[in-house]
This record gives C-alpha cells, sequence and structure tokens, in this order.
C-alpha cells in the first residue's frame, strides 16, 4: 500500500526507546533499547524518496541511504543491511556512533524545519545492521579468486578494518597487525560499553576473520617490524597504515601532574578495553572520583563524564571553553549527558588545578570565556573575561582536550613524509609518498570520526586495488610470470 | 602462543622463559614487554633480562608485588600467557664509553644483563654492581660474570659483598680513584633516585630505567608519564630509560603510589 507524500509527511519521527537516566547511570548496559520492526517500518515511511536524496552526498561513505530505507519500508530488513553493506562495511557501528546530525540526517529535507524531524537514517541503520545479526542472517559475501598480493594493515580500528573487508573481497591477503590484545581501536578501547557494545565489534571481526582476514594481536608496528621490514623481510606488497589516535595533551597549568589528573584517554582505556568498571573481577584498577572534573566538549569528553557517573561518581562537571552550540560531541551525546545529570561549566577554561600535600587534586580554578569574533574555522573565538574566575571541587580531572601524532611509525619510516604536527601526509586516496604506502584515518587527519576514517580505508583500498592491479598488469606485459609467490 | 617453557622462584622474584620468537628475533638492549598472565589481568610492563633467537624464547624475571603479578607467579611450565606484547620502548644506546657501571637491584639484577652484553661487545670495560638483602636474593649471575670485567655485591645484611646499596659500593670505586664514563641503574624508584644523586657530584652521565605505570605502552594514554628536566616525558615511548640527573623523583614516587588502595582490595579479594 502506497502512501502519499503527505501521509507520511504527517508521521512523526520515531525516537527509540531508552533506558530510564536514574536507571542507565549505574550501569554499562545500551542506552537506546532500539528500534521494534513496527517502529522501523514506520520510520521509514517517512522518507519522501525525494528525488535530489541530499542524505547520499551528506554521507562520508555515500551509502544509497533512500533506497535501504525503501527495502525496511518493505519489511525486507536483511536485504536493507546488505545494501548499506556494499558501501560500509560497519552499519551497526556507525548507526551508533555517527554524528548523523551533521552528515545524513543534517541535511534530510524533512529536517529543514526543525532537524529532530529529519528521517532518523541513523537509528534505521543500527536497525537493520543488528537485525541481521541477531538472527544470523549475516551472508559471508562473494570473494574473488586470490590474486597473490599480500596487504598489511597495521591497526584494526574503522578504517583498518574498512581496509581489510573490501580487499579480502578483492582478493587480496589481508593481515592486521593490532598493538593491543583485542581488536577494534577506538571501538573497544574508546567508546564505551553503554554507546558501543562489545559484541557487536567483536562479531564484525569474526565476520573478517570468517573471509580470511588474519589478525596479529600484540604487535605493536614500529617497534616489533618496522615498514620496510615488513615489505622486504615478510614479503607483502602493500602496507595501510591506520593506527589512529596519537598522545594526549595536557593542559600546561600548575597542578596538572597530580595525581586524580588522568588524560580521558587512559581513564577510557582502563574502564572499556580492560574493563575495570568489573573490578576487581578484572584486575585493573580505576580511580573513581567523588567529583569529576572533565575538560573538553567533543565525544571523548561525554564519554569520559557518563563513564564517571556510572562508576559512582556524585557530581561530574564538564568544563568547555566554547558555547554549548559550538561543542564537537555528538548531538545525542550532549542530550545524554545532561538527562544523566551531568553540570556543563560552558565558556569557562580551567587555569589551576590544587591539589593537597599527599599529591592528590583536591580542587579547579576556572576563567570565565565570552564568544568574540569568528575565527579561521568559523566559529566564534572564545576570548577570557579579565578578573572573572570562579573555583570548585573536584578530586578528579580527566583531561579530553585532544592529543597530538602518535611517532612510533612514522619515526621509524624517515622516507614517509608527515606535516608540521606529524601527521601522515597524503593524496586524495590515502597515498603516501612512499611506494606502495597507504594511511588514513586519525594519524592523518588528528582526531576525527569513526566515519571519516572509514570513508578513508575504503579510498585506499581502491587505491591499493588500482595499484597493484596496475603493477601486476606491468608485469604481464613484460612477460614475467604473474604473480610472485612472496616469502 | 607465548607458552611458558621455563620456570622457577628466587625469593618474590620469578623466573618465566616464554615462547615468543617474533619478539626474541626483534628485541634490543633496554626494551621491555607487557604481559597478561590471563584475560582478566592488568598489562604488566616488565624487562626482558635476556632472549634466544634460536630457541625463540625470551626471559622475564618478574617480581611478585600485586594480583596481577600473584597470578603469573601462579602460573606453570606449559601454560601459555594470555598476550605479550613487545618490544616496547627506545633500546638502550650502546657505544663505546669507556667503563661503564651498570646498578641492579630487584628485577634490574637481571635487567642490566643485555646492556651490560651489549656494552661488553661494543668494547667497554663493565663493572655490574648488584644489590639485594640477603646472599641468596641473588640470580642470573652466572651470565652477569660472563659479561662483566667486575661484578661486585651489597647486600643488607652483609651477607655478600659490602653491607650496604650499590651506591655504597660505587662510592668505594669512586673514591679508589676509579673513573666511571657511563652508569645505567635498573630497581625500584628509590633505588635508581639514590644512584643518581651518588654520581651527581661526579657528573657521571647516569641513564636509569623507569618503571612507571603503564597501560598501553603505545604513548596513547599518559598514564607512564613523569617530568625530565622540566619536560612531560612518557615512559612508554619516549623512555625507559632517562637522564637520572633530570628526572622528577618526587612527582614520579607520587604517581607511582596512586592506586595503592586498589591493589589492596584487590589482593585481599583473591581467594588464596
Amino acid at each position: 500500500m502506497e502512501l502519499t507524500a503527505k501521509e507520511r509527511m504527517a508521521i512523526e519521527r520515531h525516537g527509540m526507546a531508552e533506558q530510564p537516566p536514574d536507571l542507565r547511570n549505574r550501569n554499562f548496559e545500551e542506552v537506546p533499547y532500539g528500534y521494534t520492526p513496527e517502529e522501523a517500518v514506520a520510520e521509514a515511511q517517512r522518507c519522501l524518496s525525494c528525488k535530489k536524496m541530499p542524505c547520499i552526498s551528506g554521507c562520508p561513505v555515500e551509502v544509497p541511504i533512500p533506497e535501504f530505507i525503501a527495502l525496511v519500508a518493505e519489511k525486507k530488513f536483511a536485504e536493507a543491511a546488505r545494501l548499506i553493506k556494499t558501501k560500509n562495511v560497519l552499519p551497526a557501528v556507525c548507526g551508533r556512533v555517527c554524528p548523523q546530525e551533521t552528515q545524513c540526517e543534517g541535511v534530510c529535507i524533512r529536517g529543514k524545519k526543525d532537524i529532530r524531524q529529519a528521517v532518523a537514517i541513523g537509528n534505521l541503520e543500527r536497525f537493520v545492521a543488528d537485525y541481521e545479526r541477531e538472527n544470523n542472517l549475516m551472508e559471508v559475501p562473494r570473494i574473488k579468486d586470490k590474486n597473490g598480493f599480500k596487504v598489511a594493515v597495521i591497526g584494526s580500528g574503522p578504517s583498518g578494518l574498512t581496509v581489510a573487508g573490501d580487499l579480502i573481497k578483492l582478493g587480496y591477503e589481508v593481515t592486521i597487525y593490532e598493538a593491543f590484545h583485542r581488536g577494534g581501536g577506538v571501538l573497544v578501547y574508546g567508546i564505551p560499553e553503554f554507546r558501543m557494545p562489545k559484541k557487536i565489534v567483536e562479531a564484525e571481526i569474526k565476520a573478517l576473520e570468517d573471509l580470511g582476514v588474519k589478525i596479529f594481536y600484540n604487535s605493536v608496528i614500529g617497534r616489533l617490524y618496522k615498514v620496510d621490514y615488513l615489505f622486504n623481510i615478510m614479503g607483502f606488497n602493500a602496507v595501510y597504515i591506520g593506527v589512529g589516535a596519537g598522545l594526549p595533551i595536557f593542559l600546561d597549568i600548575p597542578g596538572k601532574n597530580l595525581n586524580g589528573v588522568f588524560s580521558a584517554n587512559e581513564y577510557l582505556t582502563r574502564s572499556n578495553l580492560m574493563k575495570s568498571y568489573l573490578f576487581p573481577k578484572y584486575r585493573t584498577p580505576m580511580i573513581v572520583g567523588k567529583k569529576v572534573a572533565v575538560l573538553g566538549g567533543g565525544n571523548v569528553a561525554m564519554d569520559s563524564a557518563r563513564t564517571a557517573i556510572r562508576l559512582g561518581a556524585e557530581k561530574v562537571t564538564i568544563v568547555y571553553r566554547r558555547a554549548r552550540e559550538q561543542m564537537p560531541a555528538r548531538a545525542a551525546e550532549v542530550h545524554h549527558a545532561e538527562e544523566e545529570k551531568i553540570d556543563f561549566r560552558l565558556l569557562s577554561s580551567p587555569v589551576e588545578i590544587y591539589g593537597n600535600e599527599e599529591g592528590w587534586a583536591t580542587g579547579m580554578k576556572c576563567q570565565r570565556y565570552e564568544l568574540g569574533e569568528p575565527d579561521e574555522s568559523g566559529r566564534q573565538r572564545p576570548v577570557p573575561i579579565k578578573d572573572s574566575f570562579f573555583e570548585f571541587e573536584c578530586d578528579q580531572v580527566l583531561v579530553s582536550i585532544g592529543g597530538q601524532a602518535n611517532p612510533l611509525i612514522t619515526s621509524t619510516t624517515p622516507d614517509m613524509k608527515v606535516n608540521k604536527w606529524g601527521y601522515i601526509e597524503v593524496d586524495d586516496w590515502g597515498r603516501t609518498n612512499k611506494e606502495y604506502v597507504y594511511a588514513g584515518g586519525d594519524i592523518v587527519t588528528g582526531a576525527a570520526t569513526v566515519i571519516s576514517a572509514m570513508g578513508a580505508g575504503r579510498r585506499a583500498a581502491k587505491a591499493i586495488h588500482e595499484d597493484l592491479m596496475k603493477e601486476s598488469d606491468e608485469t604481464i606485459s613484460a612477460g614475467v610470470p604473474k604473480v610472485e609467490s612472496a616469502s | 602462543m607465548f607458552e611458558l617453557i621455563e620456570k622457577s622462584e628466587i625469593f618474590n622474584v620469578h623466573k618465566m622463559v616464554i615462547k615468543a620468537p617474533e619478539i626474541a628475533s626483534s628485541i634490543k638492549p633496554g626494551q621491555f614487554v607487557i604481559i597478561m598472565g590471563n584475560e582478566y589481568s592488568e598489562r604488566i610492563p616488565i624487562t626482558v633480562s635476556d632472549w634466544n633467537t634460536d630457541t625463540g624464547t625470551i626471559t622475564l624475571y618478574v617480581l611478585e608485588l600485586g594480583i596481577s603479578t600473584l597470578e603469573l607467579a601462579r602460573m606453570k611450565v606449559g601454560d601459555s600467557l594470555y598476550a605479550v606484547t613487545g618490544p616496547l620502548g627506545v633500546p638502550s644506546e650502546i657505544k663505546n664509553y669507556g667503563t661503564v657501571v651498570l646498578g641492579g637491584g630487584c628485577y634490574g639484577i637481571g635487567g642490566i644483563y643485555p646492556i651490560a652484553k651489549a656494552c661488553k661487545e661494543a668494547g667497554n670495560k663493565i663493572i655490574s654492581i648488584i644489590e639485594a638483602r640477603y646472599s641468596s636474593m641473588f640470580y642470573h649471575e652466572k651470565e652477569l660474570h660472563a659479561v662483566s670485567d667486575q661484578v661486585l655485591y651489597a647486600t643488607s645484611d652483609g651477607s655478600k659483598g659490602k653491607k650496604g646499596k650499590v651506591e655504597d659500593v660505587m662510592g668505594e670505586l669512586l673514591e679508589a680513584g676509579v673513573k666511571i664514563d657511563q652508569a645505567f641503574f635498573m630497581g625500584c624508584t628509590q633505588m635508581l633516585e639514590r644512584c643518581s644523586e651518588a654520581t651527581r657530584p661526579y657528573a657521571i652521565p647516569t641513564k636509569v630505567a623507569l618503571n612507571s605505570i603503564m597501560l598501553d605502552g603505545t604513548g596513547m594514554c599518559g598514564a607512564c608519564r613523569v617530568s625530565v628536566g622540566g619536560e612531560t616525558k612518557f615512559a612508554c615511548v619516549d623512555g625507559p630509560e632517562f637522564d637520572g640527573h633530570k628526572v622528577d623523583w618526587k612527582g614520579l614516587n607520587q604517581r607511582k603510589s596512586a592506586y595503592t588502595e586498589q591493589e589492596t582490595i584487590v589482593y585481599q579479594s583473591y581467594s588464596h
């Protein structure tokens, strides 16, 4: 039964049922429960299948959004998931962590007047991916015959997994080297369980392994093997570098090295990767502050603040230099944090962390800011207000103000170009200046999103395929056997 | 993977020889690994004291100190460790310094061995000084003797060598006019600080291998940060060796004590 545009317009957006804030702030279960099939169909019917399809160009990997939504409306959920996977190998992940409000949903025609009425594309993506997985409908995709080329992927985060998934299907032998004892990169060490259940990441990695991707854990490239070693000794034909987040930055203010002052990376890695939220069953200890200050306004800051609340902090305060509208965090995360009674001290920046005689943090002094002229990024620049300070008590400070490039690989690969901040320089397709070495994700762009890293991975996989096939053609025309056995 | 091939106990230090061929063939003196006994363990940084590329093994001396190291100590030959990551850290700078003193205590008795060996091969005169409470707590001595021109001992009870510490033995050498061109120290933080203070008046270049709390070992978390000469350094990627005369010892000790309370809780919760 075909709905008219008017009928579609009359349907209100379906929110996802969620754990109530006063329940979820004491557990690590996922916050939204997910759609029921009925809700998904009803939400899908809201899509007008407009001609312009702005959502597709709003998506960094150009998922055929109206098409998959039409399949949802026809209750063809698994088919919808498979269609998404032709462009995005990790829909269950992206449905949860993409900043849809600045991408597909941000340009949806139904959200023109009120962004909150855009079609819930992210929710639908999550629903179909979960439906496919939970009902064991995941299909093993067809894989081309092995082409004899070996590709090493450094890092098993979103970009590395994308490269591996794309290349294994094209017939490459793919080996991932992961520094940690678990795969998934930021999806396992950074994003908490309540936002990104680890069983989903595990399922995605298992699916890749089923396709034949080999994963070596506990392997820190740059130390264990250098990039040249991967080519010369291990016989790889191409190397993709997707090592992600770098070294945390600590504010250069008095008290920065007091006990109780953590990088958000450390705090989240303890809780997520090492599962200290299940201490002492898991042995890695975690310091649980009573009054916690979180510095920064991104997703990592929200994750840290919401982890602190769940671990039993009495009060959590986010301190951010700019205003609420300028926070880089996903809108849903800021909203969830507010619901969980996290306090926001906006237009404020710390100038000193106070400590006691034993060297533990006890409080913080902040300066108030106001918004001034726009800076190069177009955002209004925060300007300190003279002599306007305030203080508050805190026994734990979680610093989430970004990072700098990790030098482990770049410093041991001197012939690969980096920019003045130490990030790897690449062309539009992820090619570095070093032949057959490609890079993508945070080690190229600095801290960004899961989906942009996946987009970079997708482009690099194309480039690797193109470059190696070209080489293969050249060897054929030169009368040399097509494939050398790599040993 | 990571099978435990050999194990023995010297008081509270456990010798663990582990199958890890990739690490054995790429590790250099001064580097360390991060290990987990089982999937619930902490990630513990441990200096690699020896390795053998033929057998594909690495030798660790693990000080039993908390729950995760206790669980490692309970492992048996034939068991496998859950994770061994490495090599990590910047290798020691090996060159011909002249006369090199290597001071080791606790796990550092074994830990200084690869540095001593490589320095010896680089043509240095090697004086190894090791300390323990009692004479029966020394280990890895035969190997250390083989690469040292002199091995000197210090014990708290005077049961072997000089009654005292590494810096007392070194002090005697200096008073006797021995010229030391480079010193390396490895052991507990108190020992590293004392030894660095002992070489400072003589302006002897001094490297200390720090054992700060670590998590990932790749520079990502900053747990191991330490102030060296006023700059924030990460022991896992910038170290573990630093100039002992520039380390902020007070700050380091303070950070190392951060988890004492939690460590006690988990230790007490362990059913022995």
